[in-house]
């Protein structure tokens, strides 16, 4: 793996205005500081980058009052809606409002198509890659991805060997993280192809926009998103094993119940879809069929979009102490009577060790070179590569290979020297388990926080389908890190998000 | 299988809208009893008023608090804050809401958040002196909260098979509650059959009355004078009145009938058995009833009324599998 040792911490510093610049900040922008990161708002101080001209000079005119009141009706709103997540691990009010915040990212549509067909090309390499490795393994015999490193990883589901899903498609729902780099750039920092969430927010976030700035949205023109309920619902009507038999597939949301972190999201979406949304318990197996037990009596189920992970689908094959699955419902899917999106075993592409290989993935089965490049990565299983992360843990971000949401991640500048000697000790005694990459500077854009804008940093989640074709709605949830000088985005760890303007031109 | 139908309802969202609309339902009944109790007491001495409380809470099912000792402060808020009772306000409406949520995307977003508002406030309420002095304020609350989100149910959801289950619900609920509650008066209070009630009971009766909402309605069909045979008859028997017994009952049956017909499904038991009290309330005559005894009557009736609730859940919620395989 190739990588630059010169690094720097100096972007978390905040960056002196030049006292000619000062005068050109006025509110709400009076305070509003640069730091090495980019920026995406301005190209400088008080200087605006076309697209957000607009933006600016509305913010500008508006007093601050109004922007406050309209925060306030945008929380109370989602707070009636019930818009929240559950944060597990705390015992008092385990449901909390998703903090939204009202200036939009806007993103020119020029920018957008790259990162579109970039994604494009990454979930079609990525589902081949998966046909692959549960099948003849060819990328493994060609040593172009290790193969202990695709068996050692804890997603990888022996189960699914020879298995083979309709169309060959494993993912097809994903929700990929980018982030843009100081030049720039737009960068993967991670895949999210088991269960992603987080799209039921970037609807309600349009919602609200909608109203808070109804000329502006108007003026910009910006495309819209509300069709993905649709366009996922055509997604998985093409997986249906039965479209042509019967005349309309029965297709499902199983959830794993009111507890769940997404409970929201998902009786959104469910309703959206107009399609059931099921508990587990509300599913049995007989001969191999997946029936839904309803007041009219026993229906027939073709297609379950679960959101419920691997381990706990089937207690009779994963988890035996889960009572969120269905027992049975394994073998009834691969007897191919009822579908699964995503299918099992998606994990093993989205382990973050396996990340590092994925640009040669696409290059391995699409003969391209990849539109949206990686951020440089380090794997702690080769000793080299090791060596030099333990020098610098301090900074350095440190993640585990298997988990997501933020969860067992140490960010060396923001470290303490405990933390660092306790991942020391974790990665030396498990280093297949972990990786490490730069702290990296994400964009930040300016948020409406204490009656003022603010940099905050910000990272991109388009949501992408993949049914009988590749579809992306353009935009996607733009998350915010809303503590100052934070680097995590993640709604579990006091992050918030914001609406994405993707312009029609 | 029956593929006929266009709409699906699984049973458990079925069994949710059903225990939504009776922990609803439930919280408006004591709301409306102990706020009746709380104003009635400001006209009456205390000694007088001590036998309500008894009647109040068998009419409730609510725990007999320890020692015997009543006093309203406890007592109110054992009812109405107390999150350890499972049905005080507080436990109903948190209930209620928890229900909806298991199914949200079942019914329309104004109504999950009319209750998820009602939810807030109820929550967000502390118990304390200044809270009881003014607890009517409260009380009327939690009622229009509950009115509010019927009304909202109605204009914005399909009466399709999920609104039958809330019109199931509240009504099954509603016979049973109105049903205990004159059971509680008749048993506790002296009365004479058709004497117009003396002054000091007076308050009494209109009371039960108000406690369910009927004392307007009473006034307009009887006049203000208040005898027990006719407040009785009003309660049990009339067919107009929204929370009499025999309304309620009729509700009930015809929202069996419309989810019978809707998922094409056997279901004689408890049309059988909602239709046969049907017709023993609209066929009663007062006098009978009260010479058998008014207890002795209502208590059939919530026996009737439960027996097609066990009926109901055995058909659409909770059915054997086996049977249905084999079908």
């Amino acid at each position: 793996m190739p990588h630059s040792r010169t690094r720097t911490r100096s972007f978390l510093r905040p960056v002196p205005i030049p006292e000619s610049a000062r005068s050109l900040l006025r509110p709400p922008f009076r305070n509003y500081q640069f730091d090495l990161a980019y920026d995406e708002m301005f190209e400088g101080p008080g200087l605006p980058r076309p697209h957000y001209q607009a933006l600016f000079q509305t913010l500008l005119e508006l007093p601050p009052e109004e922007m406050r009141k309209s925060q306030q009706a945008a929380d109370l709103s989602f707070l009636h809606q019930g818009i929240t997540f559950t944060v597990y691990g705390n015992d008092e009010g385990t449901e909390r409002v998703f903090p939204n915040d009202l200036l939009p990212r806007i993103i020119p549509n020029q920018e957008w198509r790259k990162i579109e067909s970039g994604l494009t090309q990454r979930i079609a390499a990525l589902n081949l890659f998966l046909e692959d490795v549960y099948h003849r393994g060819r990328i493994l015999a060609d040593g172009i991805v290790p193969r202990e490193l695709v068996y050692s990883c804890k997603h990888f589901r022996r189960e699914m060997r020879n298995l083979t899903v309709p169309r060959g498609i494993y993912v097809s729902i994903c929700g990929t993280d980018l982030v843009r780099l100081p030049d720039g750039s737009f960068a993967v920092l991670e895949d999210n192809l088991r269960v992603p969430s987080g799209v039921s927010y970037m609807l309600a976030n349009r919602k609200v926009l909608k109203k808070v700035f109804p000329t502006l949205f108007r003026d910009y023109g910006v495309c819209p998103v509300d069709h993905y309920a649709q366009a996922l619902l055509a997604t998985l009507r093409a997986l249906s094993p039965h479209s042509s038999s019967r005349h309309e597939p029965t297709v499902v949301l199983l959830t794993p119940g009111v507890f769940n972190s997404a409970y929201f999201e998902h009786t959104f979406l469910a309703q959206q879809m107009g399609i059931e949304l099921v508990e587990g318990r509300d599913l049995l197996v007989h001969d191999n069929v997946v029936y839904m037990r309803t007041t009219a009596g026993l229906k027939r189920v073709d297609v379950i979009y679960r959101r419920v992970d691997d381990d706990f689908l089937d207690p009779l094959c994963f988890r035996r102490d889960s009572s969120l699955g269905v027992p049975g419902l394994f073998n009834a899917y691969r007897a191919g009577s009822v579908v699964l999106a995503n299918a099992v075993g998606t994990g093993v592409a989205d382990d973050k060790a396996v990340y590092a290989y994925v640009p040669a993935i696409i290059r391995y089965y699409l003969g391209e070179e990849p539109i949206l490049p990686n951020v440089e990565t380090y794997l702690l299983s080769d000793k080299s590569q090791r060596n030099y992360v333990l020098e610098h843990l301090s900074e350095l971000v440190v993640k585990a290979v298997g988990e997501s949401g933020g969860y067992g991640m140490l960010i060396g500048p923001h470290s303490t020297a405990e933390q660092r000697e306790e991942f020391r000790l974790r990665i030396l005694a498990e280093p297949r388990n972990y990786i490490a990459q730069p702290t990296l500077s994400l964009s930040r854009a300016p948020c409406f926080l204490e009656g003022e804008a603010q940099a905050r940093h910000v990272d991109l989640r388009p949501y992408i389908l993949y049914g009988e074709n590749v579809t992306l709605v353009p935009g996607g949830l733009t998350r915010v890190a809303l503590r100052r000088g934070s680097l995590v985005v993640n709604s579990s760890q006091g992050g918030g998000s914001k609406d994405t303007w993707v312009l029609r031109a | 299988m029956n593929n006929r139908r266009d709409t699906t309802m699984l049973s458990r969202v079925a069994d949710s809208l059903y225990w939504m609309s009776r922990y609803l339902e439930r919280a408006e009944h004591t709301a409306r009893l102990i706020d009746v109790d709380l104003q009635l007491r400001l006209d009456q001495s205390p000694e007088t008023g001590s036998g309500r409380w008894w009647r109040l809470l068998e009419a409730l099912q609510a725990p007999h608090p320890e020692h015997g000792a009543i006093d309203s402060t406890t007592l109110t808020h054992i009812l109405t804050l107390d999150k350890t009772n499972s049905s005080s306000i507080i436990s109903c409406v948190a209930a209620a809401r928890e229900n909806l949520r298991q199914v949200r995307e079942q019914c329309s977003t104004e109504m999950w958040e009319q209750l998820n508002r009602l939810y807030l406030q109820v929550n967000s309420t502390t118990s304390s002196e200044a809270w009881l002095l003014h607890s009517y304020v409260f009380f009327r609350a939690v009622r229009e909260g509950a009115h509010l989100f019927q009304g909202v149910t109605d204009s914005t959801m399909s009466h399709g098979e999920g609104w039958q289950y809330i019109q199931l619900g509240r009504f099954v609920e509603r016979t049973d509650a109105v049903a205990r509650l004159i059971g509680a008066y008749f048993s506790r209070l002296p009365y004479s059959h058709d004497l117009p009630v003396e002054s000091e009971e007076y308050l009494e009766w209109v009371g039960l009355l108000k406690s369910c909402a009927a004392f307007e309605a009473y006034c307009k069909k009887y006049t203000a004078e208040l005898r027990p045979l006719r407040v009785a008859e009003f309660l049990l028997l009339n067919s107009e009145f929204p929370h009499s017994v025999r309304f309620s009952v009729d509700k009930v049956h015809a929202a069996l009938q419309a989810i019978a017909e809707l998922t094409e499904r056997k279901a004689e038991q408890p049309v059988r058995l909602t239709g046969r009290l049907r017709a023993t309330l609209s066929f009663s005559q007062i006098d009978e009833v009260m010479a058998s005894g008014a207890s002795a009557y209502v208590e059939s009736v919530r026996q009737q009324c439960w027996q097609a609730h066990t009926a109901i859940h055995q058909i659409y919620f909770d059915y054997p599998v086996e049977a249905e395989l084999a079908s």
